[in-house]
């Protein structure tokens, strides 16, 4: 469905029908079933679910990383191998995986490198991400010497560092500490409304999802299916004017509790997920609508940034 | 780094010295003779004495052990880099290297020294060669092998081709692991070159002198040559750990 606004964008990924089996016979593993939905540009969706859902293949499957069994996937219109083989998203996984001999500044201009950018334009671009993350001054440093939430800012930079329309992240804040959590996601916030990409945010922290996110898919195991998807966008109604970029007033919102509650109810399983996600359900013609005009909503504000930057 | 090096330093030199005195002390008071454990004092005057000849022999000794070493080292990082590249390879000849670490490699001393003229030092750097390889291989490989599932997906993600993985990702984590091999095999290049010329051959090493020593039951002057092994296979340790020093500057440890 069109988003019907002028200037229309592919979605940054639209999926349909996937399913992905692992291995074959009688030993194989339905990981994730007849799977659908739709990422509008700039949106932010994250996908939760108990461990087991199928939250991380999906994820994988849009990234290319893993072949989808059957269904069909669109990344900005191409498929996921095109979109990898042109690197139109970034990645970020739940450890940085940084390079340890590499400096900061030289593993944020990994991708660079690797895709053949001139040394000056590669350390120029690098700075500028650094910046983005905070870490001018850790430029020279070497990852070990760099706390986990350093270590992981240092990972979103380089998931940066092509300017992707898409940024993929697996977890990427579940090995930090409550506190460490909270700003990380604060800068996400930043980071992501200031470059404009959209975002598929794996996660299994729920005010993280509510939190972050216009959407949250919410996940089934055995096998992985979509169970519903609640929209959010606490954060987008709050934050229109970014009086608080603390996000506290978010966080302690009305609004944001009844959403968690929602995303709860939607997790706890069929019985009460059927009454919460009514209105809801992955393919419902209706949720299109809800989604849109909370997208409609939030977007100015990212697209004004995107010119900035 | 100096203050490092010399924290590093200190204690093992500490131990060697209060060994050394230990050892005189045992010998003289003890009234050990020469022919059972000469003193330290008897060794160091024997090597004083016998310098210049110990310093050839260490040269030529040397000069296998270094030969093999190179030899043994590029052999192995060869055939690392093809096991680690193409399967098959890895079927056929890393099960061999196995057994190979197993047997004692000088026992092939002797049956080298057949195959070639007396007057070569080829049997001798053969020798080397192989037991430096084993180290050296068993090492790479292992370095090379390992990559995290984070790197190797980032890679993928990035659309990196195998070279590009080789060289940004494979090489570098694989140094710390090819300088252990590098280490053993540098110490163990001259022993390996030193023992090979207890089986006859040219008679120009650190090995023969120390049988012909013997022979002549001149103790002192075997314990010497000894001593000359011992400082030559030090100094390649050092080199060995120099280069590495050099190599991994700027990355920190993290074991």
């Amino acid at each position: 469905m069109s988003l019907g606004t002028p200037g229309y964008q592919a979605p940054a990924v639209e999926i349909t029908g996937v399913s992905k089996t692992f291995g074959a016979g009688p030993g194989a593993v339905l990981a994730l079933s007849d799977i659908t939905m739709t990422v509008g540009a700039g949106e932010f969706v994250s996908l939760i679910g108990p461990s087991g859902c199928g939250k991380s293949t999906l994820l994988r499957i849009i990234a290319d990383l893993l072949p989808a069994t059957t269904g069909m996937i669109r990344v900005n219109g191409d498929s996921p191998h095109q979109a990898r083989m042109s690197r139109r998203y970034g990645f970020a996984f739940q450890q940085a995986g940084l390079l340890d001999w590499r400096t900061v500044l030289a593993n944020v201009e990994l991708p660079l490198q690797l895709h053949g950018v001139k040394s000056a334009e590669r350390r120029r671009r690098g700075l500028e991400l650094l910046e983005t993350v905070g870490l001018t001054d850790f430029a020279a440093h070497r990852p070990p010497q760099l706390s986990g939430g350093m270590q992981q800012r240092v990972a979103i930079a380089r998931a940066l560092a092509e300017r992707p329309a898409l940024l993929l992240m697996d977890e990427p804040f579940g090995a930090l500490d409550e506190m460490t959590r909270e700003r990380m996601q604060d800068e996400l916030v930043r980071i992501a409304a200031e470059t404009g990409a959209a975002v598929v945010f794996v996660t299994h922290s729920i005010p993280e999802a509510v939190f972050l996110s216009d959407r949250v898919v919410v996940m089934s195991p055995r096998p992985g299916r979509i169970a519903a998807i609640v929209p959010s966008g606490v954060r987008r109604s709050l934050t229109a004017d970014r009086s608080d970029p603390a996000g506290t007033a978010v966080r302690e919102s009305p609004e944001f509790f009844a959403t968690i509650t929602r995303v709860r109810e939607a997790l706890r399983g069929r019985g009460d997920s059927a009454a919460a996600a009514g209105a809801v359900d992955a393919g419902a013609p209706d949720a299109g609508a809800v989604d849109a005009s909370a997208l409609d909503a939030g977007d100015g504000a990212p697209d004004a940034a995107r010119g900035a930057l | 780094m100096l203050r490092s090096v010399g924290r590093s330093v200190a204690p093992p030199l500490l131990f060697g010295i209060a060994f050394l005195a230990l050892w005189q002390l045992f010998v003289q008071f003890k009234g050990i003779q020469p022919y059972v454990l000469p003193a330290p004092s008897a060794i160091w005057t024997a090597f004083v004495n016998d310098r210049p000849r110990i310093l050839i022999a260490a040269r030529n000794t040397g000069l296998n052990a270094l030969v093999g070493l190179l030899g043994g080292t590029a052999a192995a990082f060869a055939l690392a880099a093809l096991v680690v590249r193409v399967r098959v390879v890895d079927e056929m000849f890393t099960p061999l290297v196995a057994a190979l670490a197993t047997i004692p490699i000088v026992a092939l001393a002797p049956l080298l020294n057949i195959v070639y003229p007396s007057t070569s030092a080829l049997p001798r750097q053969i020798v080397v060669a192989i037991s430096a390889f084993v180290p050296v291989f068993m090492n790479t490989v292992r370095g090379l092998r390992q990559i995290s599932a984070v790197h190797a997906e980032l890679m993928a993600s990035y659309a990196a081709s195998g070279v590009a993985i080789l060289r940004t990702i494979r090489i570098p984590g694989a140094l710390p692991f090819v300088f252990t091999g590098l280490r053993i095999a540098a110490s163990l290049s001259v022993i390996a070159a030193v023992v090979t010329e207890y089986f006859g051959g040219l008679q120009n090493g650190l090995g023969t002198r120390i049988t012909s020593a013997v022979a002549a039951t001149n103790y002192p002057r075997a314990w010497a040559s000894v001593l000359g092994a011992v400082l030559l296979g030090l100094l390649f340790y050092l080199v060995a750990l120099a280069i590495e020093s050099l190599a991994m500057r700027g990355r920190l440890s993290t074991r």
